[in-house]
């Protein structure tokens, strides 16, 4: 972070004017053109970027589901080979988790930390862009092993030693273990930036206790991911190092260690379930009661709830690995742990019903989303319990009982309240409504699809079918019940692909949205939809959670003041405040478009490359290439004041 | 008995309904679970739909409804946090309890069953104390009914895990770690498994059967399984010499020179009603087809396509017949 001008007090204005707009939309914009969009670094850009592309990724997983359903809609079909449907379902489960699911919600957060917050961009701007790029080549590095032929094909946990070289000598594993360490950095560096953005770009006034849930969702899952995904990247070096350099950290034969590697994914995996739902909990939390014309019943217990949650989740993960041999007492500990989790989500959900009940609900495409989320999450919860209690899990676990469970969690908690998201920052976005009529087809579809496709799974389950197998014998009992689900996940595909005609339809021909067709109660709509380049004219100050709603809740007399503040028009020009009450401390140098974030990513990019191909020199020269464009990214800039000026001397 | 049976045959793995103490109260709490499951959802899907519909605004208007904060909701936390709160205590009880229960059998057991697991099927060590009436078989295990059996798991390539669900929960077969379970069944009976850890390309095809014979039934099994093959008789003489040849270097037949011991062992084939693990019935055509091209029945199996000249595939298939 660079202070600059030290002691220049900003100006305070009163209102702001088409003069002081233009102004800034010089300064902020995106220059046009192919290049341009290359190097912007504007969080809303990148925001819609990282949702449209893990879309694309979402769609990609989703095909790859629709021919597995196929081959499993009868016994001993023969669509598709034991290798072809092994490399699907990894691909599968990889791609929703890592390039999906995840990447969504850094897109919804990246798009609205600043506007929720009341700031220009993210603390880091160019480290946005680099987040985004090293996403876009981490999956597409991934996907590069599909038309190869050599796609993982152990399951997205990975586990050696069927991961190992000797079991999986092909380069397919190779392709997962560097897609998931170089995925490892974008996540990271996101994190970090989500993090002193929140820390110190919030607005006058927009104290902890203001805080929309979605930033406290995404704050949560943003410190798990800086504590979890060491632990995933650590394992995949090791094993990286075991299958090309003879290391022997999972082998066997050399007193090596199996299930070690089982400890390090898990620690890291079960709080990135976490990470991926606690930001959707979030959208819930902050749209559900604009559709309730309330605020959220019972603020406090929920932001509680969140940060309860992913410290608990921490503690959770051997509930993956109970039939693994583990000592009663251990058994016992993490089972309880397994089924308190389950208190704050409880807290979460009677808020939620509550904020309804006591509201006057608008049954909006939205809010069916995100209303019928609750019935979604309490069943994937309820599920949960059940295989958190030991005894039944060993029962319960690998078979397609938990397959229904983790849909119903990542399907339910996260596409849900996303899709409903989507419906309601649509507009924001693009400055158009979506279609109601449409929406409503879209709802339905995908609500009874999902749940005739998944719901049926729990039996299944129930009746002893194992997950990942790629065909089973007749006379199991489990013919009607998959051909139902076959079914119902087609109906399900239907309701996305509804989604996505009516994204395209309404972006064409969408009615005006205006500023705030909601009238919703937080900042982001205080600002003209689209939103322009600068987000806020003048920085507001903030005086209470809900800015909009102020008069007509009149719960103080202090009011927040959204046109007159402070005007920063220096350059890229944004305001730090203190950490817990944000009291305004400094004038942020916001640096400019860049190049760099992208060149960056290549070289990276270029680096994994070349240890796939074991190619020493291809690794080399990638290596010197990502170092000179650090080098080139970190040399001071005048701009952004890190050039000492000689009458500062 | 008969209940078993049926059971078994509408859906062999299902695990809602158990026989045997290593399962049962698993059942039960599996039950419990279920139901309170069920209620929950059920209760929780009235008070959504109720809350939506009650008060639900006739207007699309957002902007023209009042903006108020009613009262009243916090109850809603503290009591549906409080109930469930107690509740999951209860279910932690509950679950601790049936663990202890089923941490050990309710008597000695009566003898060990070493299995190994294998990329795709299951290899079985029958011990129970004196050498001579150790043997080695494949996927078909045999137990006492009424009596506690113990197993020893021993992982060999890959992770593996073991599971009869109608008799035990499962339990991870992991290479260069041991990993103990015990299984008893209280009903005769053939009890379907399979492996559920995700093992490589023929995951799918890894059946395990646990047949529960009366004592004597059981005795008289293991007696037999001790028996080394006959020699053959004479039109099998052929067929012997093309086994031993073809097949010994990774099967054995106890008996003959054949000894390998990377495939199952093959003394009491005969006696097997599966072929690969569960992948095809073991009858002659079957049988036939498999030892031809073991890769077209179960594609990655270790087994490679022998590509016999006709006639030794018809002799080797007839020696195999013999081996009861």
């Amino acid at each position: 972070m660079n202070v600059s001008e030290a002691g220049r007090v900003p100006q305070l204005v009163s209102e702001g004017g088409s003069a002081i707009d233009e102004h800034l939309n010089a300064i902020w914009e995106t220059p046009k053109g192919f290049l341009g969009a290359l190097s912007s670094v504007d969080h809303k850009r990148i925001g819609i970027r990282y949702i449209v592309t893990a879309f694309i990724f979402l769609i990609a997983g989703g095909i790859e589901a629709l021919l597995m359903r196929l081959q499993l809609a009868h016994s001993d079909l023969k669509l598709l080979s034991p290798e072809a449907y092994n490399q699907l379902f990894t691909m599968h489960g990889f791609t929703m988790i890592f390039l999906y699911a995840g990447p969504v919600l850094s897109g919804f957060s990246n798009y609205l930390w600043p506007l929720l917050l009341g700031s220009r961009d993210m603390a880091f701007p160019r480290l946005n862009a680099l987040s985004y790029w090293i996403f876009l080549l981490a999956g597409l590095f991934l996907y590069a092993s599909f038309p190869l032929g050599l796609a993982p094909n152990a399951g997205w946990f990975n586990y050696p030693p069927l991961s190992g070289k000797e079991f999986n000598p092909g380069p397919n594993i190779d392709f997962y273990l560097l897609g998931l360490i170089f995925l490892g950095i974008s996540t990271t560096v996101g994190a970090a930036n989500f993090l002193v953005s929140l820390l110190r770009t919030r607005a006058p006034g927009m104290s902890i206790n203001r805080l929309p849930i979605l930033v406290w969702g995404t704050l949560t899952a943003s410190v798990g991911n800086l504590l979890a995904v060491p632990a995933v990247s650590l394992a995949c070096v090791l094993l990286f190092a075991d299958r090309q350099f003879g290391t022997h950290f999972f082998e066997v034969e050399a007193h090596g260690q199996p299930l070690l590697w089982q400890h390090l994914f898990w620690m890291f995996g079960h709080p990135w379930v976490y990470a991926i739902v606690l930001p959707a909990l979030g959208i819930v939390s902050d749209a559900l009661p604009t559709f309730c014309r309330r605020p959220l019943v019972g603020y406090t217990p929920v932001a509680l709830a969140t940060v309860a949650t992913m410290i608990v989740g921490f503690g959770v993960w051997l509930h993956h690995m109970f039939a693994t041999g583990m000592p009663m007492l251990s058994l016992a500990f993490f089972s309880a742990a397994s089924l308190v989790i389950t208190i704050p989500s409880a807290v979460s959900t009677f808020a939620w019903i509550a904020t309804i009940w006591t509201g006057k609900p608008v049954l909006t495409t939205s809010f069916l989303f995100l209303s019928s989320f609750i019935i979604l999450f309490v069943i994937g919860g309820v599920s949960g319990v059940m295989t958190g209690a030991v005894p039944f899990d060993f029962q319960l676990t690998d078979t397609y009982f938990v397959v229904a469970h983790l849909h119903y969690v990542l399907i339910g908690i996260n596409v849900f309240p996303v899709v409903g998201g989507i419906y309601y920052w649509f507009p924001k976005m693009t400055g158009r409504m979506m279609s109601e009529r449409l929406g409503r087809w879209n709802f339905w579809t995908m609500f009874l699809g999902f749940n005739i496709g998944f719901f049926p799974m729990h039996i299944v389950g129930l009746m002893g079918m194992p997950r990942r197998i790629y065909t089973y014998a007749p006379g199991l009992g489990w013919d009607t019940i998959n051909l139902i689900t076959t079914i119902g996940s087609f109906a399900f595909a239907v309701g996305i692909l509804l989604f996505l005609v009516n994204l395209g339809v309404s972006l064409r021909r969408g009615k005006p949205a205006g500023a705030n067709p909601w009238d919703a109660p937080t900042l982001e709509w205080s600002v003209p939809s689209p939103v322009p380049a600068y987000n806020f004219a003048v920085i507001p100050l903030v005086a209470s959670r809900h800015p909009l709603w102020e008069e007509r809740l009149n719960e103080s007399p202090e009011r927040s003041s959204l046109n007159a503040g402070y005007l920063l028009n220096q350059g890229r020009e944004t305001l730090a405040t203190t950490v817990l009450d944000a009291e305004p401390d400094l004038i942020l140098k916001m640096p400019g478009d860049s190049l760099a974030p992208l060149i960056l990513a290549l070289a990276l990019g270029l680096l994994f490359v070349g240890l796939i191909v074991h190619s020493a020199a291809v690794t080399g020269a990638a290596a010197l290439g990502t170092a000179v464009a650090i080098l080139v990214w970190l040399w001071p800039q005048r701009s952004l004041g890190q050039v000492a000026e000689p009458h500062h001397v | 008995m008969l209940g078993s049976a049926v059971s078994c045959a509408r859906a062999p793995m299902n695990y809602m309904r158990t026989f045997g103490p290593a399962a049962d109260p698993v059942t039960s709490l599996g039950w419990g679970l279920t139901i309170i499951s069920a209620l929950v959802i059920l209760i929780i899907a009235g008070l959504l739909l109720k809350a939506t519909l009650r008060a639900r605004a006739t207007t699309v208007s957002l902007s023209t409804i009042p903006i108020t904060r009613p009262g009243g909701g916090s109850r809603w936390i503290y009591l549906g946090t409080g109930i469930s709160t107690i509740i999951l205590l209860g279910l932690v009880v509950w679950t601790m309890f049936t663990l202890a229960a089923i941490a050990s059998a309710p008597e000695a057991p009566a003898f060990t069953i070493e299995i190994r697991a294998h990329q795709w099927w299951w290899e079985a060590r029958y011990i129970d104390g004196a050498s001579d009436r150790t043997f080695v078989t494949a996927n078909e295990l045999h137990i006492p009914v009424g009596k506690p059996v113990q197993l020893r798991l021993i992982g060999d390539d890959v992770i593996h895990s073991f599971w009869i669900p109608a008799l035990a929960g499962k339990t991870d077969v992991i290479p260069g770690q041991t990993n103990l379970a015990w299984l008893e069944a209280i009903a005769l009976g053939t009890y379907r498994g399979q492996c559920t850890e995700y093992c490589g390309a023929q995951h799918a095809h890894m059946a395990e059967f646990v047949m529960a014979d009366t004592a004597a039934d059981f005795a008289s099994w293991w007696n037999h399984q001790l028996t080394a093959a006959p020699s053959p008789t004479l039109p099998n003489v052929h067929g012997e010499s093309v086994f031993l040849a073809r097949c010994g270097a990774c099967h054995a037949v106890r008996g003959t020179g054949a000894g390998g011991i990377l495939g199952p062992d093959l003394t009491h084939i005969m006696s097997r009603a599966t072929l690969g693990a569960g992948t095809v019935p073991n009858d002659p055509p079957s049988l036939r087809a498999w030892i031809n091209d073991a890769q077209a029945v179960k594609p990655g199996a270790r087994m490679p396509t022998l590509d016999l000249p006709p006639e030794e595939l018809a002799a080797v298939t007839d020696y195999v017949q013999t081996l009861h």
